[in-house]
């Protein structure tokens, strides 16, 4: 089907790189503010779905050559992973660790082994959404 | 150092990343990787038989959930070191085997993983020393028989062998468990080395009979003690190395570990004592007067191996009874039976893998393992009836292979344990001595079957699938090493009863071994003593039996044909498909206004009904805040938005009323300052609302239903009452009067988890746990949904079933 939408097409790729960065900055911000690897792979996949809402899925197959199913397996794979992690440091299951560093240019931050836990998290996230709408949308 | 726990986690990293070496390996073999990693860990195990021998032990902790007292302790002692070094030695003859035996067109890949997954879970029970890591791995163990049991699911054979299997040693697992739980209400403590510290002082405790018998139960099952021992002919259906590897040498024997590792937890009481001594005896003898009528060479086999273990298993009934007598000369005397339990256990392992082997060279070649199809085969396949003679000969008990100086020592331990005073042995002990000697008649009897009807008497080619044929080289390895062990540990036993068997037993009597030397000299010529006579006894009777079966062949004729075990089992499983399956449809209507009505009905009962009970329904709003106008506005708005969707005349504008509701309660989060709240919950809304409209397609025509008054009427009282309960644990809240604040305990989350946003450290870290299964199983329902749409029933076909 052919719907005229140029002012949805010509918002959503404005948008979409709106939302991508408003995303990755939710990540970042999940420690101190608010955000979070949950809601930060939520928009992602927010991004996803606009895109899949103004284009045809064959045309974000070719552009993003992801198999979300895949993305989703390796989220739950980073965040049980770092489970597991924590016993090379002989420290119980899940144990998370921070600290802080100094970085050129940046200066000092604070590094957290959680945020690859909130990776995973948000990789599931983006994977199973997607998977969810590409597999009921590619059936009818 | 926690190398030892690496030790079990290694076969599970070789089982993930076999998948990636099978896609790159292009000329190595796949099963090169599982074998390097069978060897590494069998040559490592070895450095510490020095160690071990000297009667030091080893632990190493992993903390894994320390505030419930559950750590993936490992604990190395002489006990464990037996089985790990059976686990890995047998697991790398076997790789080896199984490269020649499976062609390359199978899916070699699964194979190796689910292999893998066994030795490692296999070594994880015997190395652990928590209760439930060892169940844990315990259970995986059932799962990966299950998986190799069921290699060729093609057969219908196959599923249901593995169906058993799993059925079988899954529930004495369950069975099991509840054992260790009640040993933890005992005792406080999940760690075996503990427990054994404290029970002696909790034999009256009213538990302590249930424990024993669920622990038992859950070792029977494993061990395919009678009458639990029906799934194991069946797991004759999974490839030969899988018979050899799990079905007889390790994964059949965890039930006879665990058994040993409790003995010094239950040992020396009357009732363990009776219940492994009695039912492995009848179990030995059980499986061997079975063994005698198969005509699969495999099932023949399978019944063996029953048999064997119950031999073993009554050989730890009788060995526990030192445990009774405290440190004296008596106890040395009966721990000798556990000594030759343990003996039997490697002599075991050696013969009945190397028969397995050769079975298997045999059915590879010829394409059939019905004995009355074979013969003559001793001429062609010299190797392989060699191994075979060896292996049969040790477990007929003769002399001079390993299993005489096992059977021997057997025999001494019946006829020693008859002069034990208590336990009513007095009465019918002596039956004992009897049952045993009757058993070994049949044992001998099958395993000349076993050699003479495959190998000698007319070749009949045109009875076998293909002309027969040597196995090829890398096939007869294995077998051979083997055979030679067989031989070598008749020539040097006190080698093995030194340094390897001698420190199992002192674990298997932690409480005996300083006073003691438990050690036995094993020699192959004792005299002319009465275990001797014995041994004659079954050779002459044998021999007799082997040469006029027609002349007692009638006794299996008795047992008519219907009353068997299986029957039994085949009866119950159908009985509680059907009723189960009747009971399920009773309430799975199809529609899902019944499960909501399931749900709710459900959560009104337990929540309302808590309410009441605990009198919290009590609770006052006098000291809420003040209600702005805004607020007002939003939730009128709400309230309309929700009454609406009552009255919409097309399925459309009900979702977008629904998306109404979920923007205006994201409004109202931000109006109470939770950007959080208001952000995750206007992205959901918009990821479920373009769900629905891509759902929408699929639903059927929004049409009014008309339904009885009464059937609304209950409806309306359901979401009624389901509102109201919600609204008043949302108000009750705010009183918390039943539970103290745990919030505190979050509050300084920048120093404990180095982050200011507390409800991330909430998720992140300090209920990581959760988060982390919840993205689990997010990740379960996206697969779930993408499989139920993309594989619907139909588009496989059955082409591969039911072959």
């Amino acid at each position: 089907m052919k719907i005229n939408n140029v002012i949805l097409r010509t918002v959503t790729k404005l948008a979409v790189f709106i939302i991508l960065t408003l995303a990755v900055y939710l990540f970042f911000a999940g420690h101190n503010s608010p955000g979070g690897g949950f809601i930060a792979g939520l928009a992602l996949s927010a991004a996803f779905v606009l895109l899949l809402l103004v284009t045809d899925i064959e045309t974000i197959k070719k552009g993003i050559p992801l198999d979300f199913k895949k993305v989703a397996a390796f989220g739950a794979f980073l965040a049980v992973g770092t489970g597991f992690g924590a016993f090379v440091f002989d420290v119980p299951f899940l144990t998370q660790s921070f600290g802080n560093f100094v970085v050129p240019f940046f200066g000092e931050i604070e590094l957290s082994t959680v945020t690859i836990f909130e990776a995973g998290v948000s990789f599931a996230v983006v994977g199973v959404v997607i998977t969810i709408i590409l597999s009921i949308s590619e059936d009818v | 150092m926690v190398t030892l726990n690496f030790v079990v986690l290694i076969p599970f990293l070789a089982a993930m990343l076999n998948p990636l070496f099978y896609k790159k390996g292009t000329r190595l073999h796949i099963g090169l990787l599982p074998m390097i990693v069978a060897v590494s860990l069998f040559s490592y195990l070895l450095f510490y038989i020095p160690q071990i021998a000297n009667g030091k032990t080893f632990l190493h902790t992993i903390s894994w959930i320390p505030s419930y007292g559950i750590n993936f302790t490992t604990y190395l002692d002489g006990l464990s070191l037996i089985l790990a070094l059976l686990i890995t030695g047998i697991g790398t003859l076997v790789i080896l085997y199984s490269i020649y035996y499976l062609s390359e067109n199978e899916q070699l890949g699964h194979f190796y993983t689910y292999l893998m997954l066994f030795m490692g879970a296999m070594l994880g029970v015997v190395l652990s020393d928590n209760m439930m890591v060892l169940y844990v791995f315990w259970e995986l163990t059932s799962i990966s028989s299950f998986l190799l049991i069921a290699f060729w699911y093609q057969r219908k054979r196959s599923r249901e062998g593995a169906q058993k299997s799993l059925l079988i040693t899954v529930s004495g697992g369950f069975g099991m468990l509840i054992g260790f739980l009640m040993i933890y209400t005992m005792t406080g403590t999940l760690s075996v080395r503990e427990v054994i510290q404290i029970m002696p002082e909790m034999t009256g405790h009213g538990l302590f009979v249930p424990a024993m018998l669920l622990v038992l139960f859950g070792a029977f099952t494993k061990s395919a003690q009678f009458p639990f021992h029906i799934w194991l002919p069946d797991a004759m259906e999974a490839p030969t190395p899988v018979s050899a590897y799990l079905h007889s040498a390790t994964m059949v024997k965890a039930g006879i570990y665990l058994v040993a590792r409790f003995t010094p937890i239950f040992g020396g009481e009357g009732i363990w004592f009776w219940i492994v001594t009695g039912v492995g005896l009848f179990t030995l003898f059980w499986g061997s007067f079975q063994a005698v009528r198969q005509t699969d060479l495999k099932a023949l086999l399978a019944f063996s191996t029953i048999s064997q273990l119950g031999m073993i298993m009554s050989m730890f009934g009788m060995g526990s009874v030192a445990l009774h007598f405290g440190y004296s000369t008596e106890s040395v005397f009966y721990s000798q039976a556990t000594f030759a339990a343990l003996f039997h256990l490697v002599n075991h392992s050696t013969f009945k893998g190397a028969l397995f082997m050769a079975v298997g060279i045999v059915d590879h070649e010829v394409g059939t393992r019905d004995i009355r199809r074979l013969g003559g085969l001793a001429t062609i396949m010299p190797i392989t009836f060699t191994v075979s003679l060896i292996g049969s000969f040790s477990m007929a008990g003769l002399p001079p292979f390993n299993g005489f100086l096992s059977k021997e020592m057997f025999f001494q331990a019946a006829v020693d344990i008859t002069e034990l005073g208590i336990f009513h042995m007095d009465t019918i002990g002596n039956l004992i001595p009897i049952v045993a000697w009757v058993a070994s008649i049949f044992t001998f009897v099958y395993s000349m079957i076993i050699v003479f009807q495959t190998f000698l008497g007319p070749y009949k080619e045109e009875r076998l699938e293909r002309p027969a044929n040597e196995g090829p080289g890398g096939m007869l390895i294995s077998p051979v090493i083997l055979a030679g062990l067989v031989v070598l540990i008749f020539l040097m036993p006190n080698m093995l009863g030194n340094y390897i068997i001698r420190p199992a037993v002192e674990s298997v009597f932690p409480t005996l071994v300083t006073e003691m030397n438990l050690g036995v000299e094993i020699s192959a010529w004792h005299g002319l003593n009465t275990a001797l006579w014995m041994t004659i006894g079954v050779v002459v009777l044998g021999i007799l039996l082997y040469s006029f079966p027609r002349a007692w062949r009638w006794i299996y004729a008795i047992f008519p044909i219907g009353w068997s075990l299986n029957t039994l089992y085949n009866f119950t499983l159908e009985q509680s498909v059907k009723s189960s399956r009747k009971f399920t449809n009773s309430y799975m209507t199809g529609l899902l206004r019944h499960y909501l009505m399931y749900i709710y009905l459900f959560f009104i009962l337990l929540v309302a009904g808590a309410f009441v009970l605990t009198g919290s329904y009590d609770f006052t709003i006098s000291g809420n805040a003040e209600i702005s106008i805004f607020e007002w506005i939003i939730a009128l708005t709400l309230i309309i938005a929700a009454i609406s969707i009552l009255f919409a005349k097309s399925r459309l504008t009900a979702i977008l009323l629904n998306s109404v509701l979920g923007y205006g309660v994201a409004l109202l989060f931000v109006i109470f300052r939770a950007p959080d709240l208001a952000l995750t919950q206007m992205v959901i809304e918009t990821v479920t609302t373009v769900l629905f409209l891509v759902a929408y397609y699929f639903l059927p025509e929004w049409k009014k239903e008309n339904e009885p008054r009464r059937i609304n009427l209950s409806k309306l009282l359901i979401s009624i009452g389901f509102g109201a309960s919600f609204t008043a644990v949302a108000l009750a809240v705010q009183n918390n009067r039943l539970f103290d604040r745990i919030s505190t305990y979050f509050e300084n989350s920048y120093e404990l988890a180095g982050g200011r946003n507390i409800v991330n450290t909430i998720l992140s870290d300090f209920r990581g746990f959760d988060t982390m299964l919840e993205v689990v199983v997010l990740l379960i329902a996206g697969i779930g949904v993408y499989s139920i749409i993309k594989l619907k029933a139909g588009n496989r076909g059955d082409k591969f079933e039911n072959q």
